[in-house]
């Protein structure tokens, strides 16, 4: 740590403050109009108190809108089968790169790696899962495309596995007549708990986060909307209104500022209840990253 | 015979292994590989009643076609500009606030900072453009009702004036990221030995001394890498900051249109596949290029931090 006079630290705590208000702020804000009855906010806009309290958004939300609902439970499946398919293909791919003498290691590691410097890009990805596979409008095209696998998170565990467990531990498994698959079961995933934790984490961020799959693959079925869809759907409908003022989308179809408020907060609220749980996890999974695979 | 007994062990042992990295193998090839043979597609006239692959060579007609107007210019022109803001800010706050965070004393206050920066990279685009939403919306925006007239500014209607969005979109971008990239420097920072400050003030250095010749050598390979590693994507954008922000604008497109956006719009909101191909190709074979140039760059510096 730098020795610093009171001027130094003084100016960077000012600058800790600010810029932790700046992350705190818009947060009041949201919560804050979600409160909100929908006359204050039509008259001061959104501000960082309630002027009039009100429930109304969340009754409105608790209550009839049951599409809502629908929408936040898509979003958990979608992040619990999500993750734990990725999990599988992970390991399973990860486990086989970390044994040394595998022959042909090398080639594997390569296709898998390649992937990481060289993609298709959006359009033919897109060509292919939609007029190859057809999977639009359907379950898959939500946990499929892009995020069942990341090669980075492969190699992350791969390494882990290479640092973490002894070559002894295996061959002694060996010697006793354990296979690969009971040796991965039984020694490698209880020996990889940490590591696995931080991959769950990450990709159950990037499932619950995930929205662009839904404007790419659903078309048609808005049931399978998950949850950052819908609130996007909702926006849009804000933002058409807003533009085309002639009615084209029903008024009727587009929730009042708060009641939008209030759902942007029940999206972020599984994520804001869990970060403090797993806030070093996320931190680890940051700072593992960042070294090379 | 023993011989031959082991190496059947292996060959079932081996066998075992492969069938594991069966499923992993599936799926590289149909997220990533078949996407790379479908580069081709930017060759040929697409018609989805023929199939994508029968589809008729065309030569370069939809490069040609992408150039002949000047809105190739502007997205790359964008795409390029917007990274090289973000990456010049992005290390610099990312700095500024590791070295900040390490100097706090009270250690309550380093802990919840720490934590509370990072929250705004947990979150997705969506809600990040319901946030600027609430900042900037036209009629109720807290910009427009509360911060403005403190200034005695009239309201302004940002979603209509692109002047504004590489402003907006820079600070969008810092406020989502700048947590991660802190907490990267920060985890180099803390491991710099502290004999080397306490040395250098037995010396007679000051604050800034400290920081010139201890803190920014010692973080310089970090700052390197990752530089050079966001350099490597400099062709590429977040998708979601350029089109869900500034909610897909059309009057914005002068100053938030990405290839990424581009290529998007092209597909499925236009119906203009010759030209989205096109783009993409370019994207994808410059990514490449960049990306292996960075990584070599990064390999002569530091071999440990390059990616191959």
């Amino acid at each position: 740590m730098i020795h610093e006079n009171k001027a130094f630290r003084f100016f960077t705590n000012l600058i800790m403050i600010i810029l932790v208000c700046s992350c705190v702020i818009p947060f009041i804000i949201l919560v804050a109009s979600s409160f909100s009855s929908e006359a204050s906010l039509a008259q001061y806009g959104y501000g960082l108190f309630p002027k009039e309290f009100s429930f109304k958004a969340y009754e409105y939300i608790g209550g009839v809108k049951s599409d809502i609902l629908h929408a936040y439970l898509m979003s958990f499946m979608y992040t619990a089968i999500g993750t734990v398919v990725n999990l599988v293909i992970s390991l399973l791919f990860a486990y086989p790169l970390s044994i040394k003498d595998l022959p042909g290691r090398k080639v594997i590691s390569f296709f898998l790696f390649f992937t990481m410097l060289f993609n298709g890009g959006f359009v033919p990805t897109y060509l292919i899962y939609s007029k190859i596979f057809h999977i639009n409008d359907s379950f898959a095209a939500m946990v499929v495309p892009y995020l069942l696998m990341n090669p980075f998170f492969v190699i992350m565990i791969r390494t882990y596995m290479t640092t973490n467990i002894p070559t002894e531990v295996l061959e002694a498994g060996r010697i006793d007549g354990a296979g690969e698959g009971k040796l991965l079961w039984k020694v490698v995933l209880p020996m990889s708990k940490p590591i696995i934790g931080t991959v769950a984490l990450m990709t159950a961020i990037a499932y619950w986060n995930n929205w662009t799959n839904g404007i790419y693959f659903l078309t048609v079925r808005r049931d399978l909307y998950g949850i950052q869809n819908y609130l996007n759907q909702v926006l849009s409908n804000v933002q058409f209104l807003a533009t085309h003022s002639a009615g084209f989308v029903s008024v009727d179809a587009i929730p009042n500022v708060s009641i939008r408020m209030a759902l942007a907060v029940i999206a972020v609220l599984p994520v804001l209840i869990a970060y403090p749980f797993f806030q070093r996890t996320f931190v680890a999974g940051i700072t593992v990253g960042s070294v090379k695979g | 015979m023993k011989k031959k007994k082991i190496a059947i062990k292996d060959i079932r042992r081996f066998s075992a292994l492969y069938l594991m990295l069966i499923p992993g193998i599936i799926y590289l090839i149909i997220n990533n590989y078949m996407p790379m043979a479908g580069l081709v597609l930017a060759f040929k006239k697409v018609n989805y009643q023929i199939g994508i692959f029968q589809s008729p060579w065309t030569g370069l007609s939809n490069f040609k076609y992408l150039f002949s107007t000047k809105d190739a210019a502007q997205f790359f022109r964008n795409t390029i500009l917007y990274n090289l803001a973000f990456i010049l800010l992005g290390n610099l706050l990312g700095l500024v606030v590791a070295i900040s965070l390490d100097s706090i004393k009270k250690k309550f206050f380093q802990k919840a900072s720490q934590t509370v920066i990072l929250f705004p990279y947990l979150l997705s685009t969506v809600i990040v453009s319901y946030i600027v939403f609430a900042m900037l919306s036209g009629k109720n925006g807290f910009m427009n009702m509360t911060i403005l007239p403190l200034f005695g500014i009239d309201p302004i209607s940002w979603y209509n004036q692109p002047k504004y969005w590489p402003v907006i979109l820079t600070i969008t971008y810092l406020w989502m990221s700048f947590g991660y990239s802190s907490i990267l420097y920060y985890s180099t920072l803390i491991g710099i030995d502290k004999s080397l400050y306490e040395a250098a003030v037995v010396d007679g250095a000051g604050v800034w001394a400290q920081i010139k010749f201890i803190t920014i050598p010692a973080m310089k390979t970090t700052v390197i890498t990752l530089v050079l590693m966001a350099v490597g994507r400099i062709c590429y954008s977040d998708f979601g900051l350029f089109y869900q922000v500034p909610m897909n604008s059309g009057m914005l497109y002068s100053t938030t249109q990405t290839i990424d956006t581009y290529v998007y719009r092209g597909l499925l909101e236009l119906n203009d596949i010759g030209r989205s191909t096109a783009a993409g190709f370019l994207q994808s074979i410059l990514g490449f290029i960049c990306v292996v140039t960075a990584n070599s760059v990064v390999r002569k510096l530091d071999e440990e931090s390059s990616l191959f």
